[in-house]
């Protein structure tokens, strides 16, 4: 059991500026993120893209604005739990345990909530008949590429996952890709050898078709595709890879007995605290009249849920509010030597 | 203004007066219309407020995809050659009397 301050859900831009805050002022966080980094949606979705309306940043990246944020907090040396998921929020004696997928528990006060639209997950094929085969031979990520060895592998998708594993398996497989449209976009170094390896029929390459159905026998033994036109066509398949991007599903958060309004957590925008006391939602998650959903305002929610948080992780003490010009205090935290 | 009609995948139809410079996926959330979820806001990032535009005549007239709007759609679900993000839709008197047609779900 870890025993923090606050525990906060989320490693988006909202999540980082949010524990710096809480640095600042002296309490401790441990942050929770499904991704296998830190950035949330900068990260995830536009790591390349410019953003033009972060204060007194003309403009940056995503993944420059992540790296800047994860600087900004260097010096409280918080814990991130990546790749993880929390699953369970109980309230115990005024606490709140904190429970994840990969069965780390937290002992908390406060939760901070930044989990943005919910949490990432990979888009999964539109046919019912795939379920059961997810995770055996449906698959949507590749852990260990061995297994693969000497099979026909039917991989869906046109984006650099689907290509370069095409690429990858296309040694030791039998490779079909298979993409609903001519153009890729992919790298186009990539586009340009999955066209080699398709010219000298190292992979077969499939355009405008989609899936339609997959059949076995208790084992998967052909996938069936379509083309818009009506067109089918059956393909012997021992796996078949899905790379179609990532989306944002809420997850066991919709589970914890908040308030929700579609898909936004209601909050009072004192301190951004939700109908359970000690939960806090932030960012893109939280809702409230007149909400912006920009990172701005994440940073403007994310300060004053940290001054709530102050509350209940101390009790006993009257927060003080100072400046990080001014305060001796806060430059200790910093680790600023003056 | 445009009177854009949208029709859920089960048949269900709506219709908003979609005041022009907002864009058609904008039209269907200031009016509750189900069906698009646009989780990003419309910052083409993504590809939940997919649509079809099944009247070829109407997919014709409508501003062309810009860069990324493909790239995203491939990442949709189920996407077809008259797929489009409605929120790159952006409506002006030119758009009145538009249908989309809303794919089964959006994730």
């Amino acid at each position: 059991m870890i025993k923090t301050d606050v525990v906060i859900i989320g490693a988006g831009p909202t999540g980082l500026f949010c524990a710096h805050q809480l640095g600042i002022i002296g309490l401790k966080c441990e942050i929770v993120d499904n991704l296998d980094k830190i950035g949330g949606q900068c990260i995830e979705l536009y790591p390349d893209k410019p953003i033009y309306d972060i204060p007194a940043v003309p403009e940056c990246t995503g993944e420059e604005l992540t790296n800047n944020l994860i600087e900004q907090i260097k010096p409280f040396n918080f814990n991130f739990h990546l790749s993880d998921r929390v699953q369970e929020l109980k309230n115990e004696k005024n606490k709140w345990i904190v429970k994840t997928l990969n069965g780390k528990q937290f002992e908390t006060p406060n939760v901070v909530i930044a989990g943005g639209v919910g949490s990432f997950e990979p888009r999964k094929f539109p046919t019912k008949s795939t379920e059961k085969y997810h995770g055996k031979s449906v698959l949507y990520s590749i852990k260990d590429k061995t297994i693969f060895k000497d099979k026909s592998v039917i991989i869906f998708g046109g984006g650099d996952s689907a290509l370069d594993w095409a690429i990858e398996l296309s040694n030791s497989s039998k490779v079909t890709l298979v993409h609903r449209r001519d153009e890729f976009r992919g790298a186009p170094a990539s586009v340009k050898k999955i066209k080699e390896l398709s010219d000298n029929k190292t992979i077969d390459l499939i355009t405008k078709y989609s899936i339609k159905d997959v059949k076995g026998n208790g084992s998967l033994e052909s996938v069936e595709i379509k083309s818009e036109l009506g067109e089918s066509k059956v393909i012997k398949a021992d796996y078949v890879l899905g790379f179609f991007g990532l989306i944002m599903q809420l997850g066991p958060i919709a589970e914890w007995g908040l308030n929700l309004d579609k898909k936004a957590i209601p909050v009072n925008t004192e301190n951004f605290e939700t109908n359970k006391k000690g939960i806090f939602a932030i960012g893109d998650i939280c809702t409230y009249p007149g909400k912006l959903k920009l990172i701005l305002s994440g940073f403007h929610e994310g300060a004053l849920a940290a001054r709530g948080c102050f509350k209940y992780a101390r009790p006993d003490e009257k927060y003080r509010f100072e400046f990080t010009t001014a305060s001796s205090t806060i430059k200790d935290r910093l680790g600023v030597k003056e | 203004m445009a009177k854009i009609k949208y029709i859920e995948f089960n048949g269900t139809e709506h219709e908003a007066d979609v005041a022009n410079g907002l864009s058609v996926m904008e039209g269907a959330i200031q009016n509750d219309i189900p069906g698009i979820d646009a989780d990003c806001g419309g910052g083409m990032s993504c590809a939940t407020c997919h649509v079809y535009i099944n009247d070829d005549e109407w997919f014709k007239k409508l501003p062309e995809k810009e860069m990324g709007e493909d790239d995203m759609l491939d990442q949709a679900f189920e996407p077809k050659s008259n797929s489009r993000l409605s929120c790159q839709l952006i409506v002006s008197d030119d758009l009145d009397g538009l249908t989309v047609h809303m794919p089964e779900k959006q994730v």
